[in-house]
Parts: C-alpha cells; sequence; structure tokens
C-alpha cells in the first residue's frame, strides 16, 4: 500500500478541539486556497524546502549534492525539483537549516506509536488526536480506515478537521469512527468559491450534509477574510444554509492572519495575497453576534 | 518600584525590605568572639557553642520596625546579615570584593572592616572550619574541587537543609527544657560509654533553650518601653499585644494565630544565628500547622480573614529581610543569590492521609500572589485528593510569570520518603525545601553536600582523565575517545571515571561530615529535631531520626545530548569520526562547522520523547543514582541523590571545553532534568514523557523548568491545560516542575535596560531571582530557554 505523506504530528496542540490533542498533519489537498497558511500541504508527495533567509549561499549543497540537482542562480541555490532524489543528504551540510525535506511516510503502526505517546494527556484533559492536512478525507482510505479504527479500539478520541473536498465515500466509511468533524465552510457561492480555491463547492456542501445526516458531530470552522467571506451577505448566508441544513454543535470563526506568506517563497510558490485583508477585532465581534443571534449555542472567535 | 502589599503598612514594610541594601552585620561576629575568649577551654565545645548564643540573645541590638507585627531581625535591621567568622573567616581582600563587587553585593563599612581586621581576622584565622576542612583534604580531592568536578557545601556554609515540624507549635522552649531534663536523668553513666558527651550535648540545648527565652523577653521589654512612649493609640496597642505575645512565645506554646506565627520566627532566628546553614530554616507545611490557630481565634471572635492575610505578609517581609549570608569563591558561584531558599509547602495531604487544603492554604496563595518577593520561596504540593479549585488558583498565580509558585507532587514526595526508610507517618509530614529538595519535616537531616559536574567527566573520558582546562591528570588513564571503538567501550570508561570521581568526592565530604560533629555542633537545631533530644545526640552528629546526604547531579540534558550524539553519528551512523570529533572539540568547532550542525540540529536529543535520546539519559541517570545512594555518610544514614543545579551549571559549563552536542567551550550546561537550551522542540508533553522516563522515586527531587509564552497560557482554556499538564506529569511520578511565562523579547529588552525592569522576576532553578541580579550568562541562560509557544 502506497502510505501517505505526513507533514508534521504536533503534540500539545490545545486550539483544535478539545484538551490536549496530537494533530497529524497529511500532505496533499485537492484544493489550493489562495490564503493557505500551509501550502507546503497541497502537494502529495515530499517536497524540498528552502529558506532564502536562512541561506547564506555558501554553495555547500551544491558541492555536495550526487544527484546534481542544484545549480547557483546569481548567488542563491535553486534545486532541480525534477532531478532532486530527497535524499536528504544536502540537509546535513546546509550549516544554517536553509534546507528542508517535508513528508514523512509512516506505517499505521508507526502512526499509532506516535500518538499513543501522549495518551496520559489525552486521558488527562479529554483531548485526542486531530486527523488534519492538507487534506486527511482525501488520503488512501485504505490506510485511514484501518487507522480510523485502531484509534476507536484505542479508546482516542478522534477529531477530523477536513475542508470537505474528498470522495463521499470516505466521509461515509469514514464516519462510525469519528468522534467530531472540525469541517471548514468558505463560501456559499460556488463560483466566488473556485476563484479563491480552485474547486467550486458543491461536493464539499453534500458531504457535510450527508454527514450531517448521518449523525456526525460537527464543528463548523470558518476562515473569515476580508475581501472574499467577510462582508454581510456572505456570512448570512452560510448562517441560513447552516441553520437550514446543518445540526452544528459549535461555530469557531477563525479570523485570517497572514503568517503563511514566507512559506511560499521557501516552495518557490507565489502567495497572491493582496486582495485579502485581516478583519478588525470589531468585525469578529459582529459576526459572532450574528451567529449567535440566529441561536447557534456555541460560537467562538479562534481556535 | 512596584508598590505591593494588602494595605499601607505592608506596602510601607515591603518597600523598605526591597530598597534596603544588603550589608554586614558585624556584631554578632564580635560577640561570638567575645564568648569563645570567654568560655572557650572551660566548658565542652557543645556547651561552648551554646553560651555564645547566650551571649549573642542577651547583648546583641534588636529593634522594632515602625508597623511591625512580627518582630525580630538576624542583624539589627533589615537587610543586615551577620557573618560566622568561626565557619568561614573572610579576608579584609574578601569584604572588599562583597562590599564592591555588582551582583549580589554587601555594603561593608569602614568601620567594620577595621573590626574584622583587629578583632575578627586575628582570633578566627587559624581556626575557622573553613581551615580546618580545607587542610583536612587531600591533593586529589583539592585539585578535583578547582578544576570544578565537584562543590563542597559546607566549605563556607553550616549543615542545615531542614524544616520545622507541628512540633515548634505544640512545644515552649521550657517545655523543651523538661524534656531535656528528663532525658538527663536518664543517662546510663554505668553501662553507656557516650554518656558524658550526651550530657554535653543535652547541657548544651538547655543553654539554648535559655538563649532564646532570653531573647523573648527582651523584645517583650522593647515592645512594652515602645508601648509607653508611644502617642499613637492603634500603634501603642499593637506594641503591648507584641509585647504580650513575647511573653508567651517562645517560653511556652503559642495561644492564637498571631503567636504561632511569631513562634515560628523566633524558632527561626534561633537556628540562622547559631550557624549560617544552607537553605536558613523553613516552616514547612504552614497551612496546615497555622490552620488549627486560625479555626480557633476566628471562632473565638479575635480573628478575620484580613488580619490573617496581613500577619501572613509581615511574614513574607521577614524571610524577605534576610539575604542569604555573604558567599565568597565557588560557594558563590554554584549559588549566586541573595535568596535563601527558605519554602513554603502549601497543600498536599494531612498526617492521616487526607487532603490537606484548608482555609490558611488559601490566604497563603493570595499572600504569595500580591506580595510577589522572593523570599519565602513559596511552592504548593498538589496529590490527587488536591481540589482542582486549589490547583487552578496556583495556576493562576504561576501564569503571571514570576516562577511562584513551584508545583510538587505530593504522592512522589511520599514514596521518596518511603523509598528511603521513613515511616508513612513522617513521609507524609514531609515536603520539599531549599530548590527542589524532599524531607521528612522536623525528623530529617538531610544534607546536602555538593554538585556534581557528569557532563565534565565524559570531557575526560574522552581524554584519558587529563583536564585540559586545569592541565591536571585528574582521572584515570584508560584510553583516549579514539581508542573507544565501539559505544560500550566508550560507556564503560566513562562509567569507571563516574565511580573514581564519585569517590573522591564522598571521601572528603564524609571527613566533613566527621569535622562538623565535633568541632560545630547545632545544639539548637537539635531541640526542634526528632530525636536529638532522646538519643543525647546533636543534629550534626547523626541525632536525627533520619541522616541523609544528598550529591546533586548537574547536566543530564548535556550529557544525554552528548553521549547520544557519540553514539548516533560516530558509532551508528558512521558520519564522521571520533577522531574527526575529537578535534572539533579541540578546536571549539571552529573549522567542523558541518560535524557542529549534525550534532546540533541532526541528532536525537533529550525532551523529545525520543526512545533513542531518552535510553542514554536512562542509562546516565541509573548509573549515577547506583553509584552515590546507599553508600555510609558517617551519621546513621545514607547518601542519595537529587537532580538540581541551584546556579551551579553556569559554573560548571565554565570549566568545560566544547562538548560532544554542540555546546560551545564555557557555555552553561542544563540545569535541573530541564532539555539542554534549543534542544526540545517537539512542545511540553514530549518534554515531560522524557523526564519521567528517569525514575524520579529514587532521588531526593528533581527540578524541571518550563518556559512559556505567555500566549500560550492565556484565557481559562490554557489556564485548565496547564493544570492538566501538571496532573499528568505527576500521574508519572514527575517530582517537580516550575514555570517562566515570560517572552524572550521582554527578557531581551530588561538585559539591555536593567533600570525599566527592575521589578521582573524569573524563576531561576528551584528559586525565583531579580533578573537584574543574575550574571549575564544566568541572563542569557533563561533567554534562550526553549519557548514553548505552539498552538
Amino acid at each position: 500500500m502506497e502510505l501517505p505523506y505526513i507533514i508534521n504530528i504536533q503534540r500539545y496542540s490545545i486550539h483544535d478541539g478539545d484538551g490536549i490533542r496530537t494533530t497529524v498533519f497529511f500532505k496533499g489537498c485537492g484544493l489550493s486556497c489562495i490564503w493557505c497558511h500551509n501550502p507546503e500541504s497541497q502537494n502529495y508527495d515530499r517536497d524540498v524546502m528552502y529558506s532564502r533567509e536562512k541561506c547564506s549561499g555558501c554553495g555547500k549543497c551544491i558541492e555536495i549534492c550526487p544527484h546534481k540537482a542544484i545549480h547557483f542562480e546569481g548567488e542563491l541555490p535553486v534545486t532541480d525539483r525534477n532531478i532532486c532524489e530527497k535524499c536528504e543528504t544536502c540537509l546535513d551540510f546546509c550549516l544554517n537549516n536553509a534546507r528542508d525535506i517535508v513528508g514523512k511516510q509512516y506505517s499505521i503502526n508507526e502512526l499509532m506509536k506516535e500518538i499513543e505517546k501522549d495518551r496520559m494527556f489525552y486521558e488527562q484533559s479529554g483531548g485526542g488526536v486531530t486527523l488534519s492536512g492538507g487534506e486527511v478525507m482525501s488520503q488512501n482510505i485504505d490506510y485511514l480506515l484501518p487507522l480510523l479504527k485502531k484509534l476507536k479500539k484505542s479508546g482516542i478520541n478522534v477529531n477530523i478537521d477536513t475542508c470537505g473536498f474528498a470522495p463521499s465515500e470516505s466521509f461515509r466509511a469514514a464516519l462510525p469512527y469519528v468522534d467530531t468533524f472540525l469541517y471548514d465552510v468558505k463560501h456559499l457561492d460556488s463560483d466566488v468559491h473556485k476563484r479563491f480555491t480552485g474547486q467550486g463547492n458543491e461536493l464539499i456542501l453534500s458531504n457535510l450534509r450527508m454527514i450531517s445526516d448521518m449523525g456526525a458531530k460537527i464543528n463548523i470552522r470558518i476562515p473569515v477574510i476580508e475581501g472574499v467571506n467577510a462582508d454581510d451577505k456572505s456570512i448570512s448566508d452560510i448562517i441560513e444554509y447552516l441553520k437550514n441544513n446543518i445540526n452544528v454543535f459549535r461555530v469557531n470563526l477563525l479570523p485570517y492572519h497572514n503568517t503563511g506568506s514566507h512559506k511560499y517563497e521557501k516552495l518557490g510558490l507565489g502567495y497572491e495575497d493582496e486582495l485579502l485583508n485581516v478583519p478588525c477585532d470589531e468585525r469578529m465581534e459582529e459576526l459572532r453576534n450574528a451567529f449567535t443571534t440566529n441561536g447557534f449555542p456555541d460560537v467562538k472567535i479562534g481556535g | 518600584m512596584e508598590e505591593r502589599g494588602m494595605n499601607q503598612r505592608i506596602k510601607d514594610l515591603r518597600r523598605q525590605s526591597e530598597t534596603t541594601v544588603p550589608h554586614i552585620y558585624i556584631e554578632r561576629a564580635v560577640l561570638m568572639t567575645d564568648a569563645y575568649k570567654k568560655y572557650e577551654g572551660s566548658v565542652s565545645i557543645p556547651e561552648l557553642r551554646a553560651l555564645t548564643m547566650k551571649e549573642i540573645f542577651s547583648r546583641k541590638k534588636i529593634n522594632i520596625e515602625p508597623g511591625e507585627l512580627i518582630v525580630g531581625e538576624k542583624g539589627d535591621s533589615p537587610q543586615s546579615t551577620p557573618t560566622f567568622p568561626e565557619l568561614c573567616c573572610h579576608t579584609l581582600q574578601d569584604m572588599q570584593v562583597m562590599n564592591d563587587r555588582e551582583l549580589i553585593c554587601f555594603k561593608v563599612s569602614d568601620e567594620d572592616m577595621k573590626i574584622q581586621e583587629e578583632v575578627i581576622i586575628p582570633f578566627w584565622e587559624k581556626r575557622s572550619m573553613r581551615k580546618k576542612i580545607l587542610e583536612a583534604m587531600k591533593p586529589q580531592w583539592k585539585d578535583c574541587y578547582e578544576a570544578g568536578i565537584f562543590t563542597e557545601f559546607m566549605e563556607q556554609r553550616g549543615p542545615g537543609h531542614t524544616v520545622g515540624s507541628r512540633k515548634i507549635y505544640e512545644k515552649g522552649f521550657l517545655d523543651y527544657k523538661k524534656d531535656i531534663e528528663d532525658a538527663l536523668n536518664a543517662l546510663d553513666y554505668m553501662n553507656d560509654s557516650k554518656a558524658v558527651e550526651k550530657r554535653d550535648q543535652l547541657n548544651a540545648m538547655s543553654i539554648m533553650c535559655d538563649a532564646i527565652i532570653i531573647l523573648g523577653e527582651r523584645y517583650a521589654a522593647l515592645a512594652t518601653e515602645m508601648a509607653e512612649k508611644e502617642t499613637d493609640e492603634a500603634r501603642k496597642a499593637e506594641l503591648l499585644q507584641i509585647a504580650e505575645n513575647c511573653k508567651v512565645v517562645p517560653a511556652h506554646k503559642p495561644q492564637t494565630y498571631w503567636q504561632a506565627i511569631q513562634m515560628y520566627w523566633f524558632v527561626h532566628l534561633g537556628v540562622t544565628t547559631e550557624l549560617n546553614p544552607w537553605d536558613a530554616y523553613s516552616p514547612g507545611r504552614l497551612d496546615q500547622h497555622l490552620n488549627p490557630f486560625y479555626q480557633k481565634d476566628v471562632e473565638d471572635g479575635i480573628l478575620d480573614d484580613e488580619k490573617a492575610l496581613e500577619l501572613l505578609e509581615c511574614l513574607w517581609v521577614k524571610f524577605n529581610n534576610q539575604p542569604a549570608p555573604p558567599k565568597v569563591g565557588i560557594t558563590l558561584k554554584e549559588s549566586s543569590t541573595y535568596t535563601d531558599f527558605a519554602n513554603i509547602n502549601t497543600g498536599g495531604i494531612t498526617e492521616d492521609g487526607r487532603d490537606g487544603v484548608n482555609d490558611v492554604s488559601y490566604l497563603i496563595l493570595d499572600c504569595m500572589d500580591e506580595m510577589k518577593l522572593l523570599q519565602p520561596s513559596s511552592n504548593v504540593q498538589i496529590s490527587r485528593k488536591t481540589p482542582q479549585k486549589f490547583l487552578l488558583r496556583a495556576c493562576e498565580i504561576s501564569r503571571k510569570g514570576w516562577g511562584q509558585p513551584a508545583f510538587y507532587n505530593t504522592e512522589a514526595i511520599i514514596q521518596e520518603l518511603l523509598n528511603a526508610g521513613k515511616s508513612i507517618e513522617d513521609a507524609r509530614k514531609g515536603g520539599t525545601s531549599g530548590c527542589v529538595e524532599t524531607g521528612a519535616f522536623g525528623t530529617e537531616a538531610y544534607i546536602l553536600q555538593g554538585y556534581f559536574n557528569i557532563p565534565k567527566i565524559l570531557e575526560l573520558t574522552l581524554n584519558n582523565g587529563f583536564d585540559k582546562v586545569s592541565g591536571k591528570q585528574l582521572g584515570l588513564q584508560l584510553g583516549y575517545g579514539t581508542d573507544f571503538d565501539t559505544y560500550e567501550k566508550l560507556w564503560d570508561a566513562f562509567s569507571a571515571q563516574m565511580k573514581h570521581f564519585i569517590d573522591i568526592k564522598v571521601e572528603g565530604s564524609n571527613v566533613i561530615t566527621q569535622l562538623y560533629a565535633k568541632y560545630m555542633p547545632a545544639p539548637f537545631l537539635s531541640i526542634i529535631t526528632d530525636d536529638c533530644i532522646s538519643r543525647g545526640m546533636d543534629y550534626n552528629a547523626g541525632g536525627a531520626r533520619y541522616n541523609t546526604n544528598y550529591l546533586q547531579g548537574v547536566g543530564i540534558g548535556t550529557i544525554t545530548d552528548c553521549l547520544s550524539a557519540i553514539k548516533y553519528n560516530v558509532y551508528d551512523k558512521k558520519k564522521f569520526t571520533m577522531s574527526d570529533l575529537m578535534k572539533a572539540l579541540e578546536s571549539d568547532y571552529a573549522g567542523y562547522e558541518v560535524i557542529h550542525n549534525m550534532v546540533t540540529n541532526k541528532s536525537p536529543k533529550y525532551g523529545n520523547d525520543d526512545e533513542y535520546a531518552d535510553e542514554v539519559m536512562t542509562s546516565v541517570f541509573n548509573l549515577y543514582q547506583g553509584l552515590v545512594t546507599g553508600r555510609d555518610n558517617m551519621r546513621n544514614g545514607h547518601w542519595r541523590i537529587n537532580m538540581l543545579p541551584t546556579t551551579c551549571h553556569v559554573y560548571f559549563g565554565e570549566v568545560c571545553g566544547a562538548l560532544p552536542n554542540g555546546r560551545l567551550a564555557g557555555k552553561p550546561l542544563s540545569e535541573g532534568i530541564s532539555p539542554e537550551k534549543g534542544a526540545d522542540t517537539n512542545g511540553p508533553t514530549s518534554v515531560i514523557k522524557s523526564a519521567s522516563k528517569m525514575d524520579h522515586l529514587r532521588t531526593g527531587g528533581t527540578l524541571l523548568n518550563q518556559k512559556f509564552t505567555p500566549s500560550v497560557l492565556k484565557g481559562d482554556e490554557g489556564l485548565e491545560q496547564l493544570a492538566n499538564l501538571i496532573r499528568a506529569y505527576f500521574a508519572l511520578d514527575g517530582h517537580h516542575i516550575q514555570f517562566n511565562v515570560i517572552d524572550r523579547e521582554t527578557l531581551i529588552k530588561a538585559q539591555q535596560n536593567p533600570e525599566d525592569y527592575k521589578d521582573l522576576i524569573v524563576r531561576v532553578a528551584g528559586y525565583s531571582d531579580h533578573f537584574r541580579n543574575l550574571s549575564k550568562a544566568l541572563q542569557d541562560e533563561i533567554i534562550w530557554r526553549t519557548e514553548q509557544s505552539f498552538n
């Protein structure tokens, strides 16, 4: 079985659901949101990460690379991603730690072992594991399902943090083993959705509705971005939709922040964030009130 | 300067305590010298010590500061600090250094200097304990001591390291005199070859009772006299009450909450005037001791929470008025602070095993929060039975960032004490003192003997026992790093060197213990520590019910990362050879940047819940623990270990060259059982998991520091999760955890502009200190401790 790549296993996550949690970030996502904070998570393969800020231009990596995949462009080394075999040889020799390889494979047992490490803390705090990404639900279901079954059997609380853009079959299969879905809703207008994320929202909304009908515990998470969805209309559309169709136990309004931009540079990608703005605190409060007055019981700003 | 305190009285007293510059109080040394001249040779040594105290307490200047409710100072006013020439006779140069040094200075007047030169030095120079100790040590010991392999606590200060029990509040010194009388009458001169020795000890204890009673009477007289002159009616009434209190205590047992606190304070003055014992003296389980008085006084209508808190705040000022005795040389380096480590344990469980949190426990938390003073060090004991409300309140104070309260695990403390042979009753009465040290309060003499530099032993192991820093052959000649072609061979050599140096350390300390028993008994401490009276034996000679010596291991994080880096890169992955590494170390990694990068950034490190590194840690811990625990300590007890550094990790770092974990020459070692700076990159749960792989229950205390950015702990959720981290660590048998919650930027600003951050207090290691009073190296150390800033 092709094992999925994992970007990072973050322990002591306390803003990703209840209690102390371990968050597993899977690599690869079907959306390409222009505000994405973790651009390294979009591609399903391993990636070379390079920090121009840290790089001194010493050329050690070029010298040492067994595949001759790196060359100077001006004063800085550039990696040809078609040649690079991600052998990691350069990492030991990069004295400024400007180079990294993102993406590691774990067998289900290996991943369980990592997750089990903080069991004490989950039990003490009512926490557990959060499977996130990238997009966890678009990973190989033959990996995901046995993992979820194992977690269930071990009594570890599971949150799935998803954008919803994944096969409906995967949701249907996973649902019995998931305690809570942290489900992103970004925009109700499919064209707008497509403009900002690369995909329409039909599959996302139908998956949401399906798991709601099947009795899933759903925590809606809305990234609030001025220029995308922080206007009255966008928000009231979301509110109306959720009110009429979805059984929601909690809503998190996540104010956009632009800390992801430096990572685009590291990956050699562009970051089109000039359209985007950070919503002010007052606006966030207004939006919270809008949800509360519409009968949503638990509305939080931030994780 | 920030004004703190519940009312104007406390604010005034606190300001005086905080703004008065510590200075030398020479009168004690003068009176001590007079007494020795008067009595020496005509009485036994214990009696001589007791008579000197009687002389001091009868003649020293006493004072009552405006507004004070609890009276008595070690010197003649706040921040006045006696010297102890019988232990360490300071040279004029020492005095000058104390006066001039920038950090931890003590002002010495010209008059003091003259007395030191003409009266103190001529009499004590050749007879101080320090002189006796250094003369008795072998050359090998001296070489190791000077090279920074270990330190010796008794070199300038007396043994102590102990804590008071409930007994202090249940008996007056006239009652003790009666107990002593009974013990004297029970001596068996017919069959007991030690009977005469015991007689001398008991006589000395009896004289000591007289001495402290005289001090109480003098305060009663002074308060009465001041009341007569006082025009303010309210103050007059207070002074009369103080006089009344001092007529009751210390001669009789206290009747009220106020008298109970005053009683403790007289006892504190007795212990810390008799000698300059490490960690001063502590009231231990203060909430449990005061609670019966509190409940009764509230019932009787003579006390409310406001008054009860005010008296606690007065006591806090008293502790803060007493800087640690002036230290010089290596002793200053290992404990570079004014803090004298009096430590109060709040919470925990009762003697019969029930939850120990009571009304006074919450008052103590309020007091700690409001006073924000370095002294006393305040901690909480958290048991499985501790209410969540109490834990959250303690977390709330701790989150403010200045390191108090620290958190201790009641169940672990009790297990540690049981493992060391205490009864369950005595274990439950115990707690921690100093930084993190476990003891049975009121029944145990648990003496810290010195720090042991574990990473230095690896450095010597790699160099065939030769110390490049001091230029001496200190260790065994077992070969160089390049001679060990397997990790196991390196490990065996390291183990043999560890044993070699621990032997030297223990032998030296055992000699010193005997010197103290012979020349420097502590009859006052013996009165209040069971079972010195019934055994007719001195505290310093093994008279306590339990007697333990602790050797404090330093640098477990550093040594783990060193051995792990060697094992991983040289033996397992063969990324470079031992010869490459040795050359890199020799040049402080200059020209060996790739190796430096590999050992620093690409090798398994302690503190990440990484099995590879953590297995190395447990091996080193087990080795050290096994080599120390169970050795005879010459006081009817054994040696044990604990893992704490005070400020010694900075000094021990100064004497080490570059180390295999990438730490450069001269930089501090890791502190306590915390990971090496920057090594823990996996968050606080991983640190806790790594740290809990050590068998804490085989120690007498471990110290774990965690630094958080304020944002991680904000809100109810941050507080809840902090409490959960503590509960989980304690469920894993962790002994102690403490928090610094100040972001790096603030610390950097405080380093650059100390004047703007006069009030900034940080957690150092088992105690808090003003950031401005720390050496640059220690400031840097705290700034660069890994910040746990995850989301």
